[in-house]
């Protein structure tokens, strides 16, 4: 009775939230006395073209431009998140592991996390042979330095009596990986997956913005350029939404592999 | 069956135990005037010194003292987790620890944690079938079936095999990480204040079942505790430390006849060994107070 009265609560709460913030876009762009803010698309307006098969600029659901814009984007998402996975989680791992590695690695970590990913611009389209290496590689770089933190502080916080009764029980070095580090540094590494798929999206929109032909990010700063409005507004929830499904999936992923917690805790992700 | 108690210096003790040869049998630990000083060039913090013990084959060791007697180091030392200043230590006549060896943890000595160290992300039979595994002494089949009969002669633990252990009592978690131990046939057992933060009831309960695993897998084993009673009913030698340095003061033989009951800590016998017990612990205590009270002053 409690557990979905709850339920319910949260449900409802949940769609005020989104009306409400659909009113107040409404609202000010109809109402408030800025010019600016008149200048722009109501809500009805962004869905109408959103979904309109004859598109007063170009982009709805019906054009196939809509969708290579998406999976460009996608591709560079999921390519840069994934060579961050499989170089940072490693990373992570040894320096939570071995301080004599922590010690060279973390130096040059701490001093390469802080620069901004749009600094690396730049210097990446001078490096890399080709505009598209070069904005998935700093897409990579902010979701790298996330789940390599994650990683590092997940290791370092599990408890020392698990290795004492892993090594008291016989383990070798791949044991004590194998089945006390990487589970015991699960829940932060999922944790910091979460943020890196985030921060991939922040810096992949900004780096088509600057340096793409295609891509969600590029389909923005285009229809701005070209002043179109709703298509702005369109990118930008396609983005989020695109975000929040990627999000989600890792969540689930992470529920599917961390059973123990739920099952002892009732913890999700 | 009369108790008598034997309250040995710790220079004496030391002395004889440590030109005696080790028995054949295993499980024979010798501890021979170990010292342990942490930070030798800076702070120098003697956590154990000049400690020797004999423990023969099967026997119940307990080491009783207050906290930062050292207990805890001394038992580190014989798991092998940290190593000697001084000293060394033997187990069946090979050398466990000396000052120039790293220290080297094994699955002969397996030790049963205070807070409690099973794998949270393992269920309670895939952690007791965790030892065997890993080093590839039993199949799987193996290992589960061992388990599965390990865990039923331990008070009917098979029915929670599938559980994840924080789904458990604290008692059954402890009696659980025992198993997991007993499983890999260690020669000794090292439980480090396993019950300290149990009530009452759930402690002689737990006692009841340490009591029963001692007489079916009889074990070395090495039991640490900071409450004296506990430490008289179920061990047939008490040794008690005291703190800075931590030093043996005293060794209590317990010649209390075994199944050891409830019922047995209220016999003159219990009561007469646990008053001596007392008058040798409460001099320190007193010495360490003033001790205190002059360094405050």
């Amino acid at each position: 009775m409690e557990a979905s009265w709850w339920k319910n609560r949260k449900f409802w709460l949940m769609w005020a939230g989104y009306t409400g913030a659909v009113v107040l876009w409404y609202a000010s762009v109809k109402w408030l006395p800025i010019e600016s803010f008149n200048r722009l698309p109501d809500p009805w307006t962004v869905v109408w073209e959103w979904f309109n098969p004859n598109p007063a600029f170009g982009i709805s659901i019906f054009t196939p431009n809509y969708y290579v814009h998406i999976l460009y984007s996608v591709y560079r998402a999921t390519s840069a998140f994934a060579l961050a996975v499989l170089l940072g989680v490693p990373l992570g791992i040894l320096m939570g592991w071995n301080r004599t590695f922590n010690a060279y690695a973390s130096a040059l970590v701490g001093f390469l996390r802080p620069v901004p990913p749009l600094a690396w611009v730049p210097l990446a389209i001078l490096i890399f042979p080709g505009i598209e290496i070069a904005v998935i590689f700093v897409t990579f770089l902010v979701a790298f330095f996330a789940t390599v933190m994650n990683t590092y502080v997940g290791v370092k916080s599990i408890d020392p009596d698990y290795f004492r009764a892993a090594a008291s029980l016989g383990s070798k070095p791949r044991d004590v990986l194998r089945h006390v580090i990487i589970p015991g540094a699960l829940p932060n590494i999922f944790t910091g997956l979460q943020i890196a798929m985030g921060a991939a999206w922040f810096s992949l929109a900004a780096g088509e913005m600057i340096a793409a032909q295609y891509g969600l990010g590029f389909l923005i700063f285009e229809a701005y350029n070209l002043i179109q409005f709703p298509t702005i507004v369109i990118g930008m929830a396609t983005l989020g939404i695109a975000g929040f499904i990627s999000s989600a999936g890792i969540r689930v992923m992470g529920n599917r592999l961390m059973r123990w917690r739920e099952q002892s805790f009732g913890l999700k992700g | 069956m009369t108790a008598k108690l034997h309250v040995l210096s710790s220079e004496t003790n030391g002395e004889s135990q440590a030109a005696m040869a080790p028995r054949p049998k295993e499980g024979h630990l010798s501890i021979e005037n170990v010292s342990k000083t942490y930070d030798p060039e800076g702070a120098r913090v003697v956590a154990l010194h000049n400690c020797s013990v004999e423990i023969a084959p099967g026997d119940f060791l307990a080491i009783v003292g207050p906290s930062g007697c050292g207990k805890s180091t001394l038992m580190n030392i014989i798991a092998g987790f940290d190593n000697v200043t001084e000293g060394r230590v033997l187990l069946d006549g090979q050398l466990l620890a000396t000052p120039t060896s790293p220290p080297k943890p094994g699955s002969d000595r397996v030790v049963v944690f205070q807070n409690g160290a099973l794998f949270p992300w393992k269920t309670v039979l895939e952690n007791v079938m965790y030892g065997p595994l890993v080093q590839h002494k039993m199949t799987r089949a193996e290992a589960e079936e061992r388990a599965m009969d390990l865990l039923a002669k331990c008070g009917g633990l098979d029915k929670v095999a599938a559980s994840y252990p924080p789904q458990l009592s604290s008692g059954m978690q402890r009696r659980v990480e025992i198993v997991r131990a007993l499983i890999n046939e260690p020669k000794i057992l090292l439980l480090d204040e396993p019950f300290r933060a149990m009530d009452t009831v759930s402690k002689t309960t737990m006692h009841q079942h340490l009591l029963q695993m001692y007489r079916t897998c009889r074990k070395t084993i090495v039991f640490i505790t900071h409450d004296l009673e506990e430490a008289i009913y179920l061990a047939d030698k008490v040794i008690v430390m005291t703190s800075r340095p931590g030093t043996i003061k005293s060794t209590i033989i317990v010649n209390l006849p075994r199944p050891r009951t409830p019922e047995m800590m209220l016999s003159t016998d219990y009561l007469a060994l646990k008053a001596q017990a007392i008058a040798s612990v409460h001099e320190e205590a007193k010495k360490a107070f003033e001790r205190g009270e002059r360094e405050h002053a």
